[in-house]
């Protein structure tokens, strides 16, 4: 998974290439017909690539379509003008008409109805009125450094999915392990040589570790991958960017969400008879990590509302909703210390709880305890 | 200083008691033996002394000390039930364990590499834990409880699964570590084992002790009054002698409460009879074991 996903994107960029090198536009002139009933539609003849040729009537039309003359034709009817309908024929089976040929034909009625009526210029401008470019200005009015936009939002939304699917595996991974060694004893050798709460914290402390690293290696990446794509693929891709406090911030939420886990892993498997057992109630616990993601669209496009708010300090929420409120809109300072505060305090509480509890239910084995046998332990453990 | 003293241990599960106000010491440079039918308390007495499970009352003192992560150091566990990581090579996981137990990883691989070698498993050091046979991991996981020189040793029936060459070679170890001053716990419920190693025993039952102190004493104490003789010629009638027992190659003489084996054999010898075999009968640990639980069951 560390390696895995920066290789991945690596390959997406070069199958990219490949694709777009074989499927290169090629010059090849399309002719298409038209057969002009209304009349008044001679100039413009020549859109791009495709060349449109004027028939009499839709019966010689067809006889150029069946003959292979023109790969489709087009009917002006007389009362275009007042219901805008143009009727295609073509010999194709598809979904609808090609971009390529809707624009063409947009661009030839276009011109023709507007030719002599206004400037060429204004012609251009009715066909795309609006390009919008929005720039983000600080306090005192100075272009800001870190810009909106969807460019913005994919690292975070990438890295918000990417977080999630690591946390889940590797809290699987440590209840596995766990599972293992309370299934063939040896945790009874580790705890003659260990205290219980050596165990937990080494556990909880490798499983940080391997999310650091993980993390690392991302971030160091991206930025490389990005540069490689926007100069490879361009476009879309070549405005996204990092926004400036998301490494930081990244790396921090991916180390406490990572911790997290890591101990609500470790009460699971204390208190779980099995690996397999343990793993559908971690379950439970990971649907909170998750719900960020499913309401993705909503928090694009209602950042404000204070339901953000509350997932942004909720412990088991607010490693992903950080992540992805950071490329949708800025999240105040007093939420993120609370949110890191409910956090750090939560990983600590849980650890300890877990030290107390582990010993009871390690031995346990094949029995799991009900609710309030684990609060009544809580007390006396 | 015993290398373990405890005093008055007692543990329930639920509201089942597995272990009732238990208490006994053990010496250094002795193997003691913790004996008792299955579910007697055996292994949660162990868990206790190693500090897996707290006990509810009582004190346990390891090597004068309570159990702390430095004393812990100082300690072999080889569990009932056995694993260890499947994937992990022979020589990592010994590596590995050892190192929790405070070695450095040199030493570790030296010592490891000298136990392989002393059992005969140097050849499988780099085979994973899950290509081994049952036994095999077994002598492993036995390496693993001794390869930092513990001042005590607890074995949780330490022969089972063991082929008649492997069960001689642990022997041989135990012996060794014994002679070098270590204290050695076995449990078992193998008897002749038992009988074979221990010093002293301990049989539990229920969670409570019935039988605790030396081997040879409680043998003699459990001791029937009889003799049993292999002789060549008539045997005729012995004064004090209240029955004759006849088994395959030798008899077993049943003396009355007066008389002492050394006047019956005084009395043979009168006679001028030919005696191959005279020993006083002392009951197998089987038998006494079978005895002392088969009275708590009645």
């Amino acid at each position: 998974m560390t390696l895995i996903v920066p290789l991945i994107a690596l390959l997406l960029i070069g199958v990219f290439q490949l694709i777009s090198g074989v499927a290169r536009p090629t010059a090849e002139v399309t002719t298409i017909g038209y057969v002009d009933e209304l009349g008044g539609f001679q100039q413009y003849t020549n859109q791009g690539n495709i060349t449109l040729v004027g028939f009499d009537t839709p019966d010689n039309a067809t006889e150029a379509l069946v003959s292979g003359d023109i790969s489709e034709y087009f009917i002006i009817p007389q009362d275009y003008i007042s219901t805008g309908v143009i009727n295609r024929y073509t010999l194709e089976k598809q979904l609808a008409a090609s971009p390529a040929i809707t624009a063409a034909i947009n661009h030839f009625l276009l011109s023709n109805l507007l030719a002599g009526k206004v400037p060429e210029a204004t012609v251009a401008r009715i066909e795309a009125p609006l390009n919008l470019v929005t720039t983000r200005l600080t306090e005192t009015g100075a272009v800001a450094p870190e810009q909106g936009g969807y460019g913005n939002f994919i690292i975070p939304f990438v890295f918000g999915i990417l977080l999630a699917l690591s946390i889940i595996f590797s809290s699987t991974y440590l209840l596995q392990g766990l599972g293992e060694e309370k299934e063939n004893r040896l945790i009874e050798v580790l705890l003659s040589s260990v205290s219980a709460r050596q165990l937990l914290t080494g556990k909880v402390l490798g499983i940080g570790a391997a999310g650091l690293v993980q993390v690392a290696v991302w971030v160091i990446s991206a930025p490389l991958l990005l540069n490689l794509a926007s100069s490879s693929i361009g476009g879309f891709i070549s405005t996204i960017q990092l926004p400036a406090n998301f490494i930081v911030l990244a790396v921090v939420y991916f180390i406490l969400g990572y911790l997290l886990f890591a101990v609500l892993s470790a009460a699971i498997g204390a208190i779980s008879a099995g690996s397999r057992e343990g793993q559908q109630l971690i379950g439970v616990f990971t649907l909170p990590l998750l719900i960020p993601l499913w309401f993705t669209s909503l928090s694009m496009f209602f950042p404000d509302n204070p339901i953000w708010v509350f997932f942004t300090i909720f412990p088991l929420s607010a490693p992903v909703e950080v992540i992805m409120r950071l490329g949708v809109s800025v999240i105040p300072a007093w939420q993120l210390v609370a949110s890191i505060a409910v956090l750090v305090l939560s990983i600590i509480g849980i650890l300890l709880l877990t030290i107390r509890i582990f010993r009871i239910y390690l031995l346990m084995y094949g029995k799991r305890p009900g609710i309030g046998e684990v609060l009544r332990s809580l007390k006396t453990g | 200083m015993p290398a373990v003293e405890v005093s008055h241990i007692g543990k329930s599960f639920t509201d089942k008691v597995v272990v009732n106000d238990l208490s006994f010491s053990v010496a250094q440079g002795e193997i003691f033996g913790l004996i008792g039918p299955n579910g007697a308390g055996k292994t949660t007495t162990i868990r206790m002394m190693m500090d897996i499970i707290k006990p509810d009352s009582g004190d346990v003192t390891i090597l004068g000390e309570r159990l702390s992560e430095a004393t812990k150091n100082k300690l072999g566990y080889l569990p009932e039930e056995r694993g260890l990581y499947k994937k992990l090579s022979v020589l990592d996981s010994i590596v590995y364990l050892a190192s929790l137990k405070g070695m450095d990883r040199r030493s570790a691989e030296e010592k490891a590499n000298e136990l392989l070698n002393q059992t005969g498993m140097l050849p499988h050091k780099g085979k994973k834990i899950e290509e081994l046979s049952r036994g095999m991991g077994q002598i492993i996981q036995f390496i693993v409880s001794v390869i930092h020189d513990p001042e005590l040793v607890v074995l949780d029936e330490p022969f089972a699964g063991l082929d008649p060459v492997n069960t001689e070679l642990l022997k041989g170890m135990l012996f060794d570590l014994r002679n070098q001053g270590k204290a050695l716990i076995l449990s078992t419920h193998q008897m002749n084992e038992i009988e074979e190693l221990c010093d002293r025993i301990l049989m539990i039952n229920h969670g409570r002790s019935v039988l605790y102190g030396n081997l040879a004493e409680i043998k003699a104490k459990y001791r029937s009054n009889s003799v049993l003789l292999e002789f060549e010629g008539e045997l005729g009638e012995v004064p004090g002698v209240t029955e004759k027992r006849t088994h395959k190659g030798y008899v077993e003489l049943v003396l009355d409460g007066n008389t002492t084996p050394q006047q019956v054999l005084e009395r043979l010898v009168s006679r001028g009879m030919v005696i191959n075999r005279f020993e006083v009968a002392t009951p197998p640990l089987n038998e006494i074991f079978l005895r002392v639980v088969g009275k708590a069951h009645e």
